[in-house]
Parts: structure tokens; C-alpha cells; sequence
């Protein structure tokens, strides 16, 4: 790879499991900036069964558009000069493949069994099931179930570190016995991680070494109040690589052609997360809604926390989506009347043809209204995922362990929350700003003030990735290129009589007021910060207590300030169909989210 | 200039097909390259491990684990009949012994010292691999399997359930658009595979499977109607293992939807050949669709039609496949390259395409797919 300095125009390109998108990025006056974007069908379909067909494909689309050279047939052209054609360094990030699918075994449900399935759900796998001495189930019940299920791959853990080791050897021998196959290739052996009882180690080889790829991590549990799951996920991590992505057709001749390894998309979206929170000293949550999975982030107490939703997205998982959140709750957030049956045909044509967009406004609002369930479904997945991580918080301060919550309280706290970054392609290529921040508002629920923001064309993946290699570069181009703020969010918490004024704003000199049940936008420029007073009426709540003024900065952006009188804990919408689709209808209007038909 | 299209799928009157036929775990491959394979033939055979059968021996025999060893009566790895008594203790004086009898045939696998567990093992299950196709065996995957090749009528599906099976196709929609109804699953479809038009109701599906249909080949379905067939609803779109009596290929996709022409022409011209089918879809990494497969002789020569690969240009035959449209087939005639704002308010790549009649509409190039010639 060439010297930092050297490194003038990047290309980068993300293949996700519906698109492949490939940007291109320049150094001009001083300073790196966007410069094109190219996006294609991920091909993995016959007859092309070849990841690289789209990445070139992306390529392609990126040399047409920046009039620029950059492929010599199937070879992207390195340049050894820091002029001419081709480009200086190329990376990639991928989340084709699908989903991992794992079984995870700990002795007790409850304890070790439920961290394990913790650091399967964090790692971005789908827990098939999760075995525990005291599931109440045979030894030849679990040993079938995990020989029918044949998982990708399989998490034991049990036992605090020294203490007894018989319960985790039994669970290795069910394992044993089981003799597991993968679900892909009769050639090689199913990976086992044990992360169990340091003292267990030995008994555990002797049992699954022959039979199985064994790998050993430290202990996830190494004492009942010590959860210890970044080894276990970062394990996961490896092998979800090596295994289960490597299967997606031309993914190991992509490998060849990157400079620095491929790195997975949701570690790359994350690394990116985790970096704003850290630098801002801020509580943030950010969200990438694909085709096939969501992956949810957030820092919150200091603490980063990563979840995939492996079977939440918008076309591969759209009708896992509906099966999770029901087909009502999908209809409740459509502001017209139509028919079930209609509505599940459609459905089901995108999971089958998960390439096409929509292209009448209906079905955009159709995809919209699905969308804020599976942002949902994902962000209550995160919440009981992102808890209070002992384990991995060795060092505090006294203030800090004050704050700790308790094991299994979730970490993820809306009213905190400073900063909401959207990504994937149904909120970053929504045609309207304004309908991203709707979604976002609708799915989160967001409390108090929150910013909210969107990556613009759904690159974080590529600049997480750059991030490792060149970090000014990533770092301008997010700042300059990437993230559109759209605006803060003014939500009240509680509930009043409709009708009723819910919330006074002041600053500039200028006062607006919201009833409850409304929602509104004041207009503030992008990169405008005001100190606004904002009084909430007496039952509602802004974080100050209930009718307490509190004093806030808002910030502008290209949607303005967005005010949300609709209540929360609990925010209901009508139950009434025609009710329900005349107060959408209303908010619509407000925010002048579609266009007029 | 244009690659923002999603490739067709594959319906070919004359192409040629190879099919890997291979085992879920290594086994003995019974034929070799070279090999004329008949469909039912079984090519490759292997032994599935027996369920196991844990007990708790050191329990039992209330002794610890380190000790339960000394008690039993058979060896690791010897074969055990039902009932054998596998472990006694000694008792006191000859009396109060405990007698373990095996609750299985098979074979003892392992005992454990730390947890006083004994592991039996039933004897393993036989499993075998037809050919699946008639054809020519032209790979041996050594230990797992073969593929075999052969001249055929290939259709692929957008969407099945149920897996493999062969049987007579028999043409009983009038038209592609043809919906069928129960009156039209007589006696004689026993065994058979059923060529529908546009639409197949649960209704329709449970006559089927009540009169020993084997399989359905149709351009739609409503999804209400899958779901109440299978009792559940499809989660991920990964099938094949459904067995509800059944084979359903979905040729167009959810809804009532016309059969393209040249899939009802083909699919009608091998009326009364046999054939076989695999509902098995997995739209993921890996991509999977239904097939129809009826073979040639094997000696037929096929002359490979141009694959679509070259991408979409002026003239290309394409089928719009979103709503609104869904399923119309027509011609490009325009492929400007700037994006171009739709009624979504969004910038896409368009086409301009040009319906049968004439008619030309501007519409996403992500929303046609190519039809392969």
C-alpha cells in the first residue's frame, strides 16, 4: 500500500447484499472530498454467481460518471504516481453472504446460557436455539435438535473459571455425540467456540477437538457477576468471515483485489459510531437498515454495543419483517386504506425481486410504513442486548460506577440520547429529507431533544473502512460529504388531551406553540445552533420533570426544527381505520412529507 | 451502457444442464465419469450416524463417576442388543445387585469419568441420492457426490416449496391466465405434475395433495393463500423442506399473475414428458430458485443460446417486474444515462420501454429483468 501522502484518489466500494455501491473519493485544494457514486446489483444470483461482476459493475457506472479511467478489463488500475488513470488505493467493505446462524449452549439458562446467546446476538448471528443443562429437555432430544438444525456454528460457555467443570463437559459430550455438520460443504468440520471454565479446557479438546474445529476463548462468564463477551463476539466475528461469508460466490477473488482486508460492514459502520461518540462526548444511536439485516449501534454511558438483526431488512428479510411485527402493525403506518391481500402480494414480490424501488408514491409510502417496523423491531432487539457490560469495564471512575446500571437493565435511554444517525438505503435514498427524519421519528420514538441525521448516500461503510487506513480522509469526507443533519426533535413524554397546547419554544426572540397531537417544523438553517427556552405543558414532560421550562440548544438543518406533540409512554396512534389514516394524512401535511398527488 | 438490471431467469427450451448431486456427509460415490445415469438411479450412498441415548451410569449404579467404569459389562465400542444388561454392581454377598440393561440396539460409544455419563449409539441410518435428472455423469466429487449433464428444457421459477420430485407433466390450464379451480384436480393427476396458468388457491392446493398431485408449476399465488396452505407464515425466503405433500413452482411471483407466454408455450409443448422439479428457493448469498427439468436423449445437440451477460441495450426484450405494470413484457427503446426524477421524487436510472402495442412508459432500470433468449 502506498504512503499516506501518496494517497489521492481512493475508490471504496460496500457490497451489500441487494447493491453494490462504490464511491470515489479525490484530494482537490487540500482537502478530500466525494467525488462520485456508482451503484449496481449485487450479483450473486445465476447466472453470474460472481460478487466481483457488481463490484465491477459499481466501477463502472463511478468511471462513466467522473468521465475518469479506472478499470483495465477485470483489473482496477493502481497507479504507481499519484496522476493519471486508475486510483491509488481501493477497499472494501461487505455484509453479502446472509445471515450467520449459531446454537448456543451454557448450563444455566439464565445465566451462562443467556450470555452466551448475548454474545451470538451482538456478534450479528440468529440464535436457532440455546441449550442449558436445565431446559428440561432429554440428552437425545438436544442431540437431535442440534443435529436437524445444523447450524453455522455453535457457542458453549458455562462454569465461572475455576469452579466445577461437569456440567460444561456434559454439554461438550452432547455436543460430541451430536457429531454436528455444517450447514454449507460436507468437507469441513463445524466450528465450536468454547468460552467456558478456564479450568474445563483440556476435557473440552479431548471431547471436540477430533470431531469438531475447536477454538477456545477466554471464560464469558468468568465469575456470576463478570460478563466478558467481546472475546466470544470478536471470535464469532472471525469465523462469520472465514465461513460463512466466504461462501458468497467470488467473495475470496474480491479479497485478492483490495489493499487492506475486507471488512465487514456493520464493523465498519460501527467503528465510525463509536468514534463521533467518543470525540463529541455524546450518547448516540445509529441505525443501518440493508436489504437483509439491520445492524443497530450505540454509545451510551461510555459504552459501545452492536446489534444485527440478521433477519430485519427491506427486501431479502422484508416479509420476516412482517411476520415479527405483524402485518397491523406495517398497515398502521400507511396513510391510505388498502386491502391485506394486496399489501402481502406486494410484499412477498419484493422479498422474491429484492433489487427493484419503488416507483409510484404508494408503494414508496408502502415501503416507508415497513420500514419503521423493522427500525423498530431491531432497536427493541438492541435494547435488551445492550446492557451493562461488567465484563468488559474494568476501569471506572467513582461517578461512573454510581451511574452503572444493574445486569439487565438496558443501557439505551431515549431521553439522553444526543445524536441519531440514519444509514441504508431506505432512509439514505429517501426522496425527501424529511421522510428519513419521519421514519427515524416514528421507529425510535426519540424523548427530550435529539438531533437527527442521515448519512446522504449511504457511504458510512466505506469510510469506516477508510477510517483504519487514512483517517483525514474518512473524517472529511464524513463531515463534509456524508452526514446531512436534518435537524433536532422536540418530543415531550406523556400524554394530555388532544387539542391542548403541549409545548412553547422561544429563541430569537420568537415563540411557537404546538398542541398536543400535532407535529410541526420551524424553520432553522442548516448549522444553526439556538439557545431556545422550551416549556412543556403541565402533564408533559421534557426532562426537567413534568411542566418544567428546560433550556436546550437546537440545532437547524435542511428540515428545520422538528416538533413532535404526539406524547409518548405510550405514544398511541387510532385505533379507528379512518381515524388513523386522517391523522397520518395530518402529520404528512405538516411536514410536507410526499407530494401533492 | 447499462448495468442497473436485475439478470432473468433462466427459461430455455434447449440448453444444457448440469445438476450436483451430493451427499450431506462424505460416503461412497456408486457410479463413475462417464456413466449414463438414469433419474431414479441412486449415485452415491452413505450412513448417517445413529441417535445417540445418554445415561447416567455412576447414577444409577450410585457411584461416583471415577468408579462407574470398573461396573460395566461391555467394552467402548461393542455391539449392544436391547435389554443386555451392559453394567452390574457387585452387591453385598451376592444380593441387592444393580442391572443395567441397554435401552437400545447399537453400539457403546464412550463413558465419561467426570460425568458419569455412558453413550450409546442406535445403529446408523442408510442414506441414499438419485441422479435426480437422466443424464451423463461428467464429475465424481470424490466421497460426496457427482454432476451430472444433459440436454433439457430448463425453466427456472421465482419462488417453489417442497423439494424434489419426477413425475408426468400434465397441461391442464387452458391459457396462461387460466385460474384453476377445484374441479379441474381430477383422479387422473395422481402422480402427476400439474402445468396451472396465472393462479393456485390454498383451496385448489389441498385438493392436490388430497388427490395425490405431486406438483404444480403456475405463474402466481396469493400469499394469504400460501400461508393458510402451510399454516405458517414464510419468514426468511429460504424453502424447500416444507412437506405438505407438495411441489409449488411459482413461475412470476405473489398475486394473479399471467404465466409468461414462452413458459406456458414450453412447459405446454412437453405436456405427457416426464420431468423433474425442485421447489427449493433461497433468495440469499448462494441464490437458489425452483426449476422444471425434461430431458433429451442424452446425444441431443444443443447449440448454447447467448447468455444476456453483455447487459441491457436498444431492443433488449425485458419484463417489468413492480408494480405498476408488474409483469408486462416489452421493449427498450431508450436508455438515457442521467438519473431521471420518477413520481417517488426520486433520481434513478430510467428506460423507456415500449409495451406490445406501442405504448412507451419511463421506469426504473432496477424494475425490469431481462428474459434470456
Amino acid at each position: 500500500m502506498k504512503e499516506k501522502d501518496q494517497i489521492i484518489r481512493i475508490l471504496a466500494t460496500d457490497c451489500g447484499s441487494t447493491t453494490t455501491k462504490a464511491i470515489l473519493i479525490e484530494k482537490r485544494d487540500n482537502e478530500y472530498r466525494l467525488i462520485v457514486r456508482g451503484e449496481a446489483p449485487t450479483t450473486v444470483e445465476a447466472p453470474y454467481e460472481d460478487v466481483t461482476k457488481g463490484v465491477l459493475n459499481a466501477i463502472k457506472e463511478v468511471e462513466e460518471l467522473a468521465e475518469i479511467k479506472i478499470l483495465d478489463g477485470d483489473k482496477i488500475i493502481k497507479r504507481d504516481k499519484a496522476e493519471g488513470d486508475g486510483v491509488d488505493i481501493y477497499i472494501s467493505t461487505s455484509s453479502a453472504g446472509g445471515g450467520l446462524q449459531m446454537m448456543v449452549a451454557g448450563v444455566v439458562d439464565k445465566m451462562s446460557a443467556e450470555s452466551a446467546a448475548r454474545a451470538a446476538l451482538g456478534a450479528g448471528s440468529i440464535v436457532m436455539d440455546v441449550i442449558a443443562t436445565n431446559d428440561k429437555r432429554m440428552d437425545h432430544e438436544r442431540i437431535k435438535r442440534i443435529r436437524t438444525l445444523r447450524p453455522d456454528m455453535i457457542l458453549l460457555s458455562g462454569g465461572t473459571d475455576g469452579g466445577t467443570i461437569t456440567h460444561v463437559v456434559q454439554l461438550a459430550e452432547i455436543i460430541q455425540a451430536a457429531d454436528p455438520k455444517p450447514r454449507f460443504g460436507a468437507g469441513y468440520k463445524l466450528p465450536v467456540i468454547y468460552a467456558g471454565n478456564n479450568k474445563a479446557v483440556e476435557e473440552i479438546k479431548e471431547r471436540l477437538e477430533k470431531k469438531t474445529a475447536l477454538y477456545i476463548v477466554e471464560n464469558l462468564r468468568p465469575t456470576l457477576e463478570k460478563e466478558n463477551l467481546k472475546p466470544a463476539r470478536d471470535k464469532i466475528h472471525d469465523l462469520f468471515m472465514e465461513h460463512v461469508m466466504a461462501q458468497a460466490p467470488g467473495y475470496k477473488k474480491l479479497m485478492d483485489m483490495t489493499d487492506v482486508p475486507i471488512m465487514p460492514t456493520p464493523g465498519a459502520v460501527g467503528l465510525l459510531i463509536e468514534t463521533i461518540g467518543k470525540r463529541d462526548k455524546i450518547e448516540v444511536l445509529g441505525v443501518d437498515i440493508g436489504g437483509a439485516t439491520t445492524d443497530v449501534f450505540s454509545y451510551f454511558q461510555n459504552t459501545f454495543n452492536r446489534t444485527v438483526s440478521a433477519n430485519l431488512g427491506m427486501s431479502y428479510s422484508i416479509s420476516n419483517v412482517v411476520k415479527e411485527a405483524g402485518l397491523k402493525n406495517i398497515m398502521r403506518w400507511v396513510p391510505f386504506h388498502m386491502d391485506e391481500k394486496d399489501l402481502r402480494n406486494r410484499i412477498r414480490n419484493k422479498m422474491i425481486r429484492p433489487t427493484t424501488i419503488p416507483s409510484t408514491l404508494d408503494e414508496l409510502q408502502i415501503e416507508q410504513a415497513i420500514s419503521r417496523e423493522a427500525l423498530r423491531l431491531a432497536l427493541e432487539q438492541h435494547k435488551t442486548m445492550a446492557v451493562g457490560l461488567k465484563g468488559v469495564q474494568k476501569e471506572r471512575t467513582i461517578s461512573d460506577a454510581f451511574e452503572q446500571t444493574s445486569t439487565g437493565e438496558t443501557l439505551v435511554n431515549m431521553l439522553t440520547l444526543n445524536l441519531i444517525v440514519g444509514s441504508g438505503g431506505v432512509l439514505s435514498h429517501a426522496p425527501r429529507r424529511v421522510q428519513s427524519a419521519l421514519m427515524m421519528i416514528d421507529a425510535f420514538l426519540p424523548e427530550g431533544i435529539t438531533m437527527l441525521t442521515v448519512d446522504s448516500i449511504f457511504m458510512m461503510p466505506q469510510l469506516g473502512v477508510l477510517s483504519t487506513v487514512h483517517e483525514q480522509a474518512a473524517t472529511e469526507v464524513f463531515e463534509k460529504d456524508c452526514l446531512i443533519r436534518l435537524g433536532s426533535c422536540v418530543a415531550p413524554i406523556g400524554n394530555i388531551k388532544e387539542g391542548q397546547e403541549a409545548v412553547k419554544i422561544k429563541f430569537d426572540g420568537k415563540e411557537y406553540s404546538f398542541n398536543f397531537g400535532d407535529m410541526g417544523v420551524i424553520p432553522l438553517e442548516l448549522n444553526k445552533k439556538v439557545k431556545a427556552i422550551i416549556t412543556p405543558s403541565k402533564g408533559l414532560d421534557l426532562g426537567n420533570g413534568k411542566g418544567k421550562e428546560i433550556e436546550a440548544e437546537l440545532e437547524g438543518g435542511v428540515v428545520g426544527v422538528i416538533v413532535d406533540a404526539r406524547g409518548r409512554r405510550p405514544f398511541n396512534l387510532p385505533e379507528n381505520d379512518n381515524e388513523r389514516v386522517e391523522k397520518l394524512k395530518k402529520w404528512i401535511k405538516a411536514l410536507n412529507v410526499y407530494p401533492e398527488k | 451502457m447499462a448495468h442497473s438490471y436485475t439478470p432473468g431467469l433462466k427459461v430455455t427450451e434447449k440448453a444444457i444442464v448440469k445438476k450436483e448431486r451430493r451427499l450431506p456427509l462424505k460416503g461412497e460415490v456408486l457410479v463413475k465419469v462417464g456413466d449414463i445415469v438414469k433419474a431414479d438411479d441412486i449415485v452415491a450412498r452413505t450412513e448417517l450416524p445413529g441417535d445417540v441415548e445418554r445415561l447416567n451410569l455412576a447414577g444409577k449404579l450410585g457411584v461416583p463417576p471415577k468408579e462407574a467404569s470398573s461396573f460395566l459389562k461391555v467394552s467402548i465400542g461393542e455391539k449392544i442388543k436391547k435389554d443386555q444388561i451392559i453394567a452390574e454392581s457387585k452387591g453385598f454377598f451376592g444380593l441387592f445387585k444393580t442391572s443395567i440393561p441397554s435401552p437400545i440396539e447399537g453400539i457403546v460409544e464412550n463413558y465419561s469419568d467426570i460425568t458419569g455419563m455412558l453413550t450409546l449409539r442406535k445403529p446408523p441410518k442408510k442414506v441414499e441420492i438419485d441422479a435426480y435428472v437422466n443424464g451423463k455423469v461428467v464429475e465424481v466429487i470424490e466421497n460426496e457426490g457427482i454432476v451430472v449433464q444433459t440436454p433439457a428444457t430448463f425453466i427456472q421459477g421465482i419462488f417453489g416449496i417442497g423439494g424434489e420430485v419426477k413425475g408426468e407433466l400434465k397441461l391442464v390450464a387452458k391459457s396462461p391466465d387460466y385460474i384453476l379451480t377445484k374441479n379441474d384436480i381430477t383422479d387422473e393427476l395422481k402422480g402427476k405434475i400439474v402445468i396451472g396458468g396465472s393462479l393456485v388457491t390454498s383451496e385448489v392446493l389441498n385438493e392436490c395433495v388430497k388427490k395425490g398431485v405431486l406438483g404444480i408449476v403456475v405463474g402466481g399465488i396469493d400469499d394469504k393463500d400460501l400461508k393458510d396452505f402451510l399454516g405458517e407464515e414464510i419468514g426468511v425466503a429460504i424453502t424447500g423442506q416444507e412437506e405438505k405433500g407438495i411441489t409449488v413452482i411459482v413461475t412470476e411471483g405473489f398475486g394473479k399473475m399471467t404465466m409468461a407466454k414462452k413458459t406456458f408455450e414450453i412447459l405446454s409443448k412437453n405436456d405427457g414428458k416426464r420431468a423433474s422439479i425442485n421447489g427449493a428457493t433461497q433468495i440469499r448469498a448462494g441464490v437458489m430458485r425452483p426449476e422444471v427439468i425434461v430431458t433429451y436423449d442424452i446425444d441431443t445437440v444443443v447449440e448454447e443460446s447467448k447468455h444476456a451477460e453483455m447487459g441491457m441495450d436498444i431492443n433488449s426484450i425485458v419484463r417489468i417486474i413492480r408494480q405498476p405494470y408488474f409483469g408486462a413484457i416489452g421493449r427498450v427503446v431508450g436508455l438515457p444515462s442521467q438519473l431521471q426524477k420518477i413520481e417517488t421524487e426520486a433520481h434513478v436510472r430510467v428506460l423507456e420501454f415500449e409495451f406490445e402495442d406501442g405504448k412507451r412508459i419511463i421506469l426504473p432500470r432496477a424494475n425490469v429483468e431481462l428474459i434470456e433468449e
